[in-house]
């Protein structure tokens, strides 16, 4: 993305003027993503109002503890993301690579807690609609769709960190290489911007999935 | 602007309050408040969501420019929901006449 030795592209009149470039790029494309959970966000709202004792039920049947540990997790990851960040403004090399290689752990973490501890566990609780689905208690065609709501919104939210972690990876061969200096960390930055984006995307799915259930 | 450094000292604080935030929502649940589990779930998450896009996603040392297309952002996700939910609930404010069939074929002949 940057020609020749300088970290200045040619069409870009400062380093300032490129940093404020990519970062309004990055806004625009967070923007979208802003559309694109709202919008499931909006169909859970209103299915949950329609079906409320359904989806109040679904929401007790998920383990706060998990869902509590593993927002911790992604928290975590937030603030070694921003001291990544912070490593190559300074251009300090091995703090990046420290703190980048962490960031990646934790997400790892997260999806892997996600697949082997909760979904395995609803697959074998028969609680995975149109793969296992043996739930037939009461109002069970509501609760199924809970379940859809849930599997969706999480499963997105899981291919986000999917595709974050592989960013990560690639950040870390870069930060190994020496591509980034305190006047070239745009990348860094960015790719920061879009992990914090998942992570505040979980901070709505934890309370509004696990929470919101009457569970007292 | 765009080269702020925040001190670290700063970052730690604000990964404190949102770890805190996170215990204040999760026994909240546990507490019946009626409606207002909702309400505290909601006005949690909004502050935790606004603590890591002001100091972790910097927007705090951002420009103006960047500060709208967030703002905008928000505004299109209100337009979303405001417009979709306003539709939805009120679908039986106004009832369906039951003979609307017999009406439209009336109307037609």
């Amino acid at each position: 993305m940057h020609s020749g030795n300088t970290a200045l592209a040619e069409q870009f009149d400062d380093l300032e003027q490129q940093h404020e470039a990519s970062s309004l790029g990055m806004w625009v494309f967070l923007a979208t993503e802003v559309m694109f959970f709202g919008g499931l966000f909006t169909a859970y709202v209103i299915f949950r109002n329609l079906y409320l004792p359904a989806f109040e039920a679904g929401s007790r049947l998920l383990d706060v503890r998990i869902g509590a540990f593993n927002t911790a997790v992604l928290l975590c990851s937030s603030l070694t993301m921003a001291l990544a960040v912070r490593a190559a403004q300074l251009g300090k090399k091995g703090a990046l690579i420290t703190f980048l290689l962490l960031t990646l752990l934790l997400g790892l973490t997260f999806v892997g807690v996600k697949l082997a501890l909760e979904w395995r566990h609803d697959y074998i609780e028969g609680l995975v609609p149109g793969v296992n689905w043996t739930f037939d208690g009461p109002d069970s065609r509501h609760l199924e769709l809970f379940f859809c709501f849930y599997f969706f919104m999480t499963g997105v939210h899981a291919l986000h960190m999917v595709i974050g972690v592989g960013v990560l990876t690639a950040l870390i061969i870069m930060a190994w290489r020496g591509k980034f200096s305190p006047q070239r960390y745009n990348t860094v930055e960015m790719s920061g911007l879009y992990w914090h984006f998942v992570d505040i995307v979980w901070i709505f799915l934890f309370p509004l999935l696990y929470l919101i259930g009457g569970r007292y | 602007m765009s080269r702020h450094v925040v001190p670290k000292k700063l970052y730690v604080l604000v990964f404190a309050a949102l770890i805190v935030f996170t215990g204040l929502t999760t026994g909240v649940a546990f507490i019946n408040l009626g409606k207002w589990n909702t309400v505290a779930a909601l006005v949690i998450a909004v502050c935790k969501a606004s603590l890591v896009v002001l100091f972790f996603m910097h927007l705090r040392w951002s420009s103006n420019l960047l500060r709208i297309v967030v703002a905008s952002s928000l505004l299109w996700l209100a337009i979303l929901i405001g417009l979709t939910l306003s539709d939805v609930f009120t679908r039986d404010w106004t009832p369906v006449p039951s003979n609307w069939e017999a009406q439209i074929q009336q109307d037609v002949r």
